[in-house]
């Protein structure tokens, strides 16, 4: 059967199942309407909320500018779906085309999106994690607790892991009058985004505003009282801190145990797919009916030397359920890449950070514009000669001209004269950045079988 | 037609009332030289590009010898350029320092307290219609509202306005690339003088309005000079006066030649605010921005424009671009994604865009709802002398009275 002989009746009277029911699965359910998909649509989504805005959790919500429970997306346009919230997918067959939940209930489909996301990384000592008072960000439920737990007023907030997360809740705090602990095992706050030149500057920033910032520690263990409450953190240095409240901000693990045994290439690293979206199954082939958008996708991008990238960012998500659902819905020859450039923006200590590219493939950085010590500055990132990022701290009104650079692949360092240009790292520094070739995550495929009709590559758990 | 001769045609008088063909000469090829070295562009995305690039200059400073542009006695410190003829880092100081009264985050109820004001300015230019049989909409309505309400806002005596009415306009035209710079110059001057005095009154009184505030304001930056104080309050001042006039009678004119539309916008008042947007793309109050320097070689569209040359940006042309608007020449204020660069686009982005969308929000409505039968008596009407800040010198309208 042609998949592209079929894509008429698809659009009529197809089923597409959506897994994932945030920014993502959202999108792409309104574009699939939107391009004239009439058939029946379902959304599958593990909490009980239709689709809400993360970006005000660690922000508005937490100052109380703005209610968790009103942070529903807007919606563009009616998608007549049928929602299934509350209930987690549980397993996935591609030969019979359906989707499993938790309760039983299977959905059969012709297309699947998944847009499951990615979930906070938890404490890595469970009994640690239950203390009260020690919370993760990820969720509305998880913005709506830590709000309340800061509205008490803690005499002390530990927050583990100086990432955008992390930041954020820090600037919260101090914008509260709460007192604020950062343990970051880097040397400085978004080391790991941004690079150490750009990270120092945060650094300064965190200080500046009255946070005990500790980098270059961790945190071993959280100790609570016979009650159960969070009571004390000890560091690798050595000390302790007496804290209320612990945030947990360690970043994010991809929903993808539910794809387990599905055959898909689809691990810890997140969904992987071609830059149409189409889901690559374990051995790298290429499927036709299931796709993947958002936090849990993995796709090669043409302008980074075709890496498998994949982004928490807002914006791609928006773009990528575009692409997906596009791309789900038409003939072969009339699909689109993803090729979507890396944008992402933090909101921290009165200072809109904002970043277009891939920061941590550079090899070097200028400051462009403006002046590190005034955390208001462009800074530029090179790799192998050519413009491969760019990161901003109050300057955001200039990413655009540099993403055009970005695509145009425009010479590094940039050569011209431009306004406010300074005297700030005009040579091109070290960005800095943790040394790559540290293992982070272990083989997770084996190759198995010996002819050709029988070699396959298989999933294998992550060591303990 | 020669190419050569564009800016010229554009800047001609006869051209005034619908420069429109021109543009579409233009967009043949987006960036076109001029004989006098300076290059126009003419397309959207070349236009966005330009005004998001750091290599052009609004500096005044970096002109070359004999260029255009607006009169300043670039000379005299006592009469510094306002925040637009700055790059960063000092644009960024003054324009923050003036934002600090104006928005969020440390005004963020500015322009909502505004509101009242506004309707109740509104209600005051309306009301001694009644009776009447012909009303200008330019003279009657479209141009008090904005001066009343930028007045208000800085504090400035409305009875002073037959003063500083004719100083405002005449610095306006300034930014005409035809017209001499010797008048703009001696307006800016006594315009200068005439706000010195106000400020330095505000500050022994603070009455109302941002002047005595803004005069105490101690931003990041460090606070204003004299001077800047001056040269800021004076862009506010003539921004109020030339720029919101035009965006009424340019939309009063559009909805008279759209009758259509005008007649569903009289029974769908919230239509106004995409009808405006459509407006700001359709007919610009501002249609080009003539005065940015390229600091460096900048490669765009095919066309090296080369380090010192003096750009004009189109704004009114690229709002008409049929690469980004689907049938450009049609207005529609159903109109999708309508991201025109009516109100520029970049770090020079209006300062005043969300007081102009609140007063002509607030005020189409009101004159529509009120004003019955309107018919237009002259099509096209009058046209102002200034290219750049375009609109309707008069626009008379047959009415057949007033409602309540």
């Amino acid at each position: 059967m042609s998949a592209d002989g079929d894509v008429k009746a698809l659009r009529r009277k197809g089923r597409i199942v959506v897994v994932g029911a945030s920014l993502a699965g959202l999108r792409a359910a309104e574009t699939l309407r939107d391009q004239g998909f009439t058939g029946s649509l379902t959304l599958v989504g593990d909490e009980p909320y239709e689709p809400y805005d993360r970006p005000p959790l660690s922000k508005q919500v937490l100052l109380g500018l703005e209610c968790a429970e009103d942070t529903a997306l807007p919606r563009t346009r009616d998608i007549d779906a049928e929602w299934r919230l509350g209930v987690a997918a549980a397993g996935l067959d591609r030969a019979a085309k359906d989707v499993r939940l938790v309760n039983g209930d299977t959905l059969p489909y012709d297309r699947l999106l998944i847009t499951t996301g990615t979930k906070a990384r938890p404490w890595f000592h469970p009994e640690e994690a239950a203390l009260d008072g020690v919370f993760v960000l990820r969720t509305r439920d998880d913005s709506a607790r830590l709000f309340r737990k800061l509205a008490a007023g803690p005499r002390r907030v530990l927050v583990i892991g100086a990432g955008f997360t992390g930041s954020e809740i820090a600037s919260v705090c101090r914008e509260r009058d709460v007192e604020v602990t950062v343990a970051e095992r880097a040397p400085a706050p978004l080391v790991g985004a941004l690079g150490e030149v750009v990270a120092t500057v945060a650094a300064r920033l965190q200080r500046d505003h009255g946070v005990d910032l500790r980098c270059g520690v961790s945190v071993t263990a959280l100790e609570g009282d016979p009650a159960g409450r969070l009571r004390r953190a000890h560091l690798s240095d050595g000390s302790a801190i007496d804290v209320d409240v612990a945030v947990v901000c360690l970043g994010a693990l991809r929903n993808t145990e539910w794809l387990a045994g599905s055959g898909l290439a689809a691990g810890p690293r997140g969904v992987a797919c071609d830059a149409g979206c189409r889901v690559f199954d374990a051995n790298g082939i290429v499927t036709d009916d299931i796709y993947a958008a958002g936090d849990v996708a993995r796709c090669p991008h043409p302008l980074f030397g075709y890496q498998f990238l994949s982004l928490e960012h807002w914006g791609n998500a928006v773009e990528q359920a575009r692409i997906a659902a596009h791309n789900m819905l038409c003939a072969s020859t009339d699909r689109r890449p993803h090729l979507w450039v890396p944008m992402f923006w933090s909101v921290q200590f009165g200072v809109n950070i904002k970043s277009v590219g891939v920061p941590t493939l550079g090899d070097q950085l200028v400051v462009a514009q403006g002046a590190l010590d005034e955390a208001r500055f462009v800074a530029v990132y090179g790799y192998r000669g050519r413009v491969i990022a760019a990161a901003s701290f109050d300057a955001g009104k200039w990413l655009g001209f540099y993403q055009q650079q970005i695509e145009a692949g425009a010479p590094f360092p940039p050569d011209y004269a431009l306004v406010d240009r300074r005297t700030d790292t005009l040579q091109p520094v070290d960005p800095a950045f943790p040394d790559p070739h540290l293992p982070t995550h272990e083989p997770t495929v084996t190759v198995t079988g010996h002819s050709p009709t029988e070699r396959r590559v298989q999933f294998v758990a992550p060591h303990a | 037609m020669s190419l050569a001769t564009m800016s010229a045609q554009i800047t001609d008088f006869a051209n005034r009332a619908d420069p429109y063909p021109l543009y579409a000469a233009l967009r043949e090829s987006p960036v076109t030289r001029q004989d006098d070295g300076s290059y126009l562009v003419s397309t959207y995305y070349e236009v966005r590009s330009l005004a998001n690039d750091p290599r052009l200059s609004n500096d005044l400073r970096n002109r070359p010898p004999g260029a255009g542009g607006p009169a300043v006695a670039e000379e005299d410190p006592n009469q510094p350029p306002s925040f637009i003829f700055h790059d960063p880092p000092e644009h960024e100081r003054l324009r923050d320092t003036a934002m600090r009264q104006f928005g969020p985050p440390h005004s963020p109820r500015f322009l909502h307290d505004m509101r009242e004001d506004l309707a109740k300015i509104i209600t005051d230019l309306l009301d001694p219609l009644e009776g009447k049989t012909e009303v200008d909409v330019v003279d009657d309505f479209a141009y008090p509202l904005p001066v009343t309400a930028i007045c208000k806002i800085l504090g400035v005596p409305r009875e002073d306005e037959p003063l500083f009415h004719g100083w405002a306009d005449t610095v306006a035209s300034g930014l005409d690339p035809s017209q001499g710079k010797e008048k703009p110059r001696q307006a800016r001057v006594e315009l200068g003088a005439y706000l010195s005095d106000l400020i330095d009154s505000r500050r022994r009184h603070p009455g109302n309005g941002i002047l005595g505030p803004l005069a105490r304001e101690t931003g990041p930056g460090g606070s204003m000079s004299k001077a800047e104080l001056v040269a800021t309050s004076m862009l506010l001042l003539i921004a109020g006066h030339e720029t919101t006039v035009n965006l009424i009678s340019n939309t009063t004119l559009t909805l008279m030649r759209h009758p259509d539309i005008l007649k569903r916008f009289q029974s769908e008042p919230g239509l106004v605010v995409p009808l405006i947007e459509e407006v700001l793309r359709y007919e610009p109050p501002v249609q080009f921005v003539p005065f940015t320097i390229a600091l460096s070689d900048i490669d765009i569209a095919g066309t090296t424009i080369p380090k010192g040359s003096q750009v004009w940006l189109l704004l009114a042309s690229a709002n008409r671009d049929p690469k980004r608007f689907a049938d450009p020449d049609r207005f529609d204020p159903d109109r999708e994604d309508n991201q025109h660069l009516g109100f520029y686009t970049g770090i020079h982005y209006c300062f005043g865009a969300p007081l102009a969308r609140m007063e002509a929000q607030l005020a189409l409505p009101q004159l529509f709802r009120r004003i019955e039968n309107p018919r237009l008596l002259a099509d096209p009407p009058p046209y102002r002398v200034n290219p750049v800040l375009r609109g309707p010198r008069h626009l008379p309208l047959a009415i057949d009275g007033l409602v309540a």
